[in-house]
């Protein structure tokens, strides 16, 4: 592209902010801009649902607003949403033929405190469907391309939120993260991406995956950006069980991650040019010694190595069960999954079969001709290390090692370090295509799925480039429950020496 | 002839009485037109989330409570998977190794005598949908099943007990109470004809002396008394039969058809499913803490069982009677207003009536006695004229029923006064009626006097023709004998 699109002229959304509260810009402008952004690239395919008209409308209330002087926190800010969380007005697929056409009559907890923080919704993000894949390629409408080599996977479930993000054709977006799918893609395509701790989020009207370990984060290029996007949805929701009304002392409300994020911020300004003077950083022996390609553990030690300049010390640390993560999160998981699929049987809305006998019948060439390969292959193992006879060595006894690594995790950042930093994956962006065995991917969730097991917050900023196609890495920060703010601070403090979170594709 | 044993628990559903669902906030109202009350949880449009409601929590702990049971301190929501078009989220919502309520009993009588059952568990569980099989036709006219949702999400408690009932009236007589103790303790409407109250009975048979069960049955969805007792007679039946004849009974569930009285094989265990239960990780464990259990013990009503008790030793009921009265709490609460316009130590009448005429003309129109057309005041002042003699026990039948029929406002003297059924209490006028019967039957008399006592009973009646039924019994005996034999 020969010029820089107006709405990405402005380098964070802060800065965008500023120049839609001085009425510099319009957010009717902005939008018809990343509205032809996304057009101009459909090629990557990140996009399952856009509604012009919709969008255009937002933006004209926002710009009346901004025209009264409100100070909406995201007022006229474009961002999108993975199409597991659903919306009123887009269509919401899930990524899945079962929900084709499903539009849905409500929208999802999120969408709606994004909405009244005043961003603006460009449409919905291609996912694995229902957030099942890490490489994006289980998606019913195709697979999506990563901004830095449209032959390389963008990483997934929410590889259309990383892929939009990275190409920049909106500031922001969802994603939902269940054993990595926030923080892998967001490494794979070469931005920032944060999972909360488990609870601090509602997942009301979140496409249910693994119920005990979803949890909806934001993707953007900032730590900062971020911070915008994670503050307002980390809020307490009566219309969901597993929502805390408390995180720690404080009250799960807007505002919590922010006061956290600026109190670290102020104690790290303190220290000059060593800002992270005092931070431990635990490096998990496991993490390292595992099949990690050799180039990814450079580019994570060079990072490492800048922690250490910005004044953080690292302490080696062991996470022993790491081995056992990827195991105990495919017994659980699937167990969730099974269960939670069930609802989608073609009675009452989604995919029917055309042709069938009875209605079990029906039930059953429904869910087969619309879930594809890598559902049906969740449910079945879902449904039978639930079944009877199989549950107590399966599902209990992953139960029970969950607990066990959670401990590993707390063990460690009770008593040793602050925060735990690794890879996010073992490699860059594969090909498309590529695949090898179903469980070569699953075993790339390594380093992603204990946090999710643990429920702890986590987060991927970019830290460089690798292999003989030099594409993005990733760096996984793991912090105590409830720090979004202090991994929040850390990352933007990181991203002020660097300009790694900078960079853009050269086709853009 | 071999002696067989009849071995019987109960599983029985009573819908908690909650406004909204236990798992959304649709209301449970009954009767409305089909899906109006259902929403996107009930439904289980994607994204959806259960949250539970703390009124059915309410309720359990309540019936935990008057049923002497363990709350459990933390328990948990489980999920029931099958498949089923009327269970919108394919899973049902239940709770399964660890429920609300352990334990507990509840005590009955049958045939005057006392019987007490204990209590396996109770949990909390939400109901399926209703297919409408019936007058139903899809977009093409052609005959179709069609679904309504508005009972999906209703609360439910499942109160589980031992198997150690050992007739069919033992077990109608427990379900009875327990229907009357939940209605009593307000947490569930007990409408049985609207599926309020719903028992499934287990059925096994054993040679009498054996101690290991038989294989049982389960009858599903009985939805009255009567219907129970034929069910159970008839499955027990059946197993004896079919092992009699060298046949071995098989698990199975079985549906009681009222029309045909029979039950009929609806699946067995073969076909049975692996409900793949694991803890519903959309709802925390329920956590009950003491100041809960401690707010609710608060609020409790009197339990049957303790006025019972205060019947027996107030009022000088007998546990029967007792028993009987406090079946029901609008009974008890209507007897205790007879009792309380009565004379001290006059309440056994009152029983008499209350369980007696007054109930016999409710069954007879079916009404609840909270909507009986005599009120306990009406019905306490009739009483108390048989008390003070002004009318028999026999021609108070009389007043009572035209009491009923709304003659006088219901007004027992005023009826008494206008149908002239007041008893002869001027003792001049019964001795004259005496005398005059004397004169006028010589041989009666004289049979008497030779020794034959009947003859002292037909003087007796020959008075009372005489007075046209007003005259006091026992005024007549006394002073028949007086004459006689003074």
């Amino acid at each position: 592209m020969s010029h820089t699109p107006l709405h990405a002229e402005f380098n964070s959304i802060a800065a965008l902010r500023q120049a839609l509260a001085t009425r510099r810009v319009s957010a009717h402008d902005i939008t018809r801009s990343a509205l032809d952004a996304i057009h101009a690239h459909t090629d990557l395919n990140a996009f399952l649902h856009i509604d012009a008209e919709l969008s255009l409308e937002q933006a004209h209330q926002a710009d009346q607003k901004l025209t009264n002087g409100s100070d909406l926190p995201l007022l006229g800010i474009p961002i999108a949403h993975k199409d597991l969380l659903v919306t009123q007005g887009w269509r919401t697929t899930a990524g899945s033929k079962m929900l084709g056409d499903y539009v849905s009559p409500f929208d999802a907890t999120v969408v709606r405190h994004l909405r009244n923080a005043g961003a603006i919704c460009l449409g919905k993000l291609n996912c694995d469907a229902f957030g099942m894949g890490s490489g994006n390629e289980n998606s019913a409408f195709g697979p999506v391309r990563n901004p830095w080599d449209h032959s390389a996977i963008p990483g997934g479930s929410s590889g259309g939120s990383a892929a939009a993000v990275a190409a920049g054709l909106l500031q922001g977006a969802t994603g939902t993260d269940t054993g990595g799918s926030v923080r892998q893609p967001a490494a794979m395509c070469g931005v920032s991406g944060i999972k909360p701790t488990y609870g601090t989020v509602s997942r009301y009207g979140v496409i249910a995956s693994g119920s005990s370990l979803d949890q909806v984060g934001p993707i953007a290029r900032h730590a900062l950006d971020l911070l915008e996007l994670l503050d307002p949805i980390s809020t307490f929701d009566p219309a969901d069980a597993t929502s805390l009304e408390v995180c720690n002392d404080a009250a799960n409300q807007a505002g919590r991650v922010r006061n956290d994020y600026n109190t670290v911020r102020s104690a790290q300004k303190v220290n000059g040019s060593t800002p992270l003077k005092g931070l431990r950083i635990g490096i998990p022996d496991e993490y390292f010694s595992t099949s990690i390609s050799p180039d990814v553990a450079a580019t994570i030690e060079t990072a490492l190595q800048e922690f250490e300049t910005l004044g953080a010390q690292r302490v080696r640390i062991s996470l022993p069960r790491t081995a056992l993560v990827v195991p105990v999160y495919y017994v659980i998981s699937p167990a969730e999954s099974s269960s939670n699929l069930s609802r989608f049987d073609g009675v009452r809305y989604g995919y029917r079969t055309q042709e069938y006998g009875d209605l079990d019948d029906m039930i059953s060439r429904s869910r087969t001709e619309a879930f594809g390969d890598e559902v049906i292959r969740r449910i079945m193992v879902g449904t039978y290390v639930l079944s009877h006879g199989y549950y107590d060595a399966y599902y209990l006894q992953a139960q029970r090692l969950r607990r066990l690594i959670t401990n590993d995790f707390r063990q460690a950042l009770n008593n040793q370090c602050d925060v735990i930093m690794g890879p996010v994956a073992p490699a860059v962006a594969r090909a498309i295509g590529d695949k090898g065995a179903p469980t070569d991917d699953w075993n790339a969730d390594i380093f992603t799925a204990g946090v999710s097991l643990a429920g702890l917050p986590a987060m991927s900023i970019p830290c460089g480039f690798a292999s003989d196609r030099n594409l993005p890495v990733g760096l996984q920060i793991i912090g105590h429950y409830f720090s979004e703010g202090q991994l929040l601070a850390i990352a933007d403090c990181y991203q002020n020496a660097t300009d790694w979170h900078q960079r853009k594709p050269e086709s853009l | 002839m071999m002696k067989w044993e009849i071995v019987i628990g109960l599983e029985t559903h009573a819908q908690l009485s909650t406004a909204s669902k236990i798992f959304s906030d649709s209301s449970t109202h009954y009767g409305a037109q089909p899906n109006t009350q259902a929403n996107q949880v009930d439904m289980a449009l994607p994204g959806a989330l259960p949250v539970l409601n703390k009124g059915a929590v309410d309720r359990a702990i309540r019936f935990g409570l008057a049923v002497g049971a363990e709350i459990a301190p933390r328990s948990v929501f489980a999920r029931k998977n099958y498949f089923y078009p009327d269970l919108p989220k394919n899973y049902q919502i239940s709770q399964f190794d660890l429920p609300v309520v352990k334990g507990g009993t509840v005590s009955f009588f049958v045939d005057e005598q006392e019987k007490t059952v204990n209590l396996t568990r109770a949990h909390l569980e939400e109901d399926a949908g209703k297919s409408l099989h019936e007058n139903f036709t899809g977009p093409h006219g052609e005959s179709s099943t069609g679904i309504d949702l508005n009972r999906a999400g209703t609360p439910l408690l499942e109160i589980v007990t031992e198997p150690e009932m050992r007739s069919a009236a033992e077990a109608v007589a427990y379900a009875r109470t327990l229907h009357g103790l939940v209605v009593w303790l307000g947490i569930c409407d007990g409408k049985m004809q609207e599926g309020s109250f719903r028992c499934d009975a287990n059925v096994s048979v054993r040679p009498k002396g054996q101690e290991k069960l038989g294989t049982r049955t389960e009858i599903k969805n009985v939805n009255s008394f009567r219907f129970l007792e034929r069910a159970i007679l008839f499955e027990a039946r059946r197993q004896i039969e079919l092992i009699e004849d060298g046949g071995t009974v098989i698990q199975e569930t079985r549906l009681y058809d009222s029309d045909l009285d029979e039950t009929r094989s609806m699946r067995t265990k073969g076909d049975a499913h692996d409900y793949r239960y694991f803890p519903d990780p959309d709802l925390p464990p329920l956590m009950i803490s003491d100041d809960w259990i401690e707010r609710i013990r608060k609020e409790m009503p009197e339990l049957p069982a303790d006025r019972r008790e205060r019947f027996g030793k107030q009022l000088g009921l007998s546990a029967y009677d007792a028993a009987q009265l406090t079946m029901h709490r609008s009974t008890a609460d209507y007897f205790e207003a007879v009792a309380k316009q009565l004379p001290s130590g006059q309440a056994k009448l009152g029983a008499n009536w209350v369980l007696g005429e007054l109930a016999a003309a409710l069954n007879r129109e079916d009404l609840d006695i909270s909507d009986s057309p005599v009120t306990a005041v009406q019905l306490a002042t009739l009483i108390g004229r048989i008390i003070d003699g002004t009318v028999s026990n026999k021609m108070a039948r009389e007043v009572f029923t035209a009491m009923w029929e709304g003659e006088h406002d219901r007004n027992a003297d005023a009826i008494i006064e206008a149908r002239g059924l007041k008893q002869i209490s001027d003792a001049g006028a019964v001795e004259a009626l005496v005398d005059q019967v004397l004169t006028a039957h010589p041989a009666i008399v004289e049979e008497y006097r030779s020794g034959k006592d009947k003859a002292f009973n037909s003087l007796v009646g020959q008075v009372m023709r005489a007075a046209k039924g007003k005259a006091n019994p026992q005024q007549v005996t006394d002073l028949l004998r007086q004459k006689l034999d003074g």
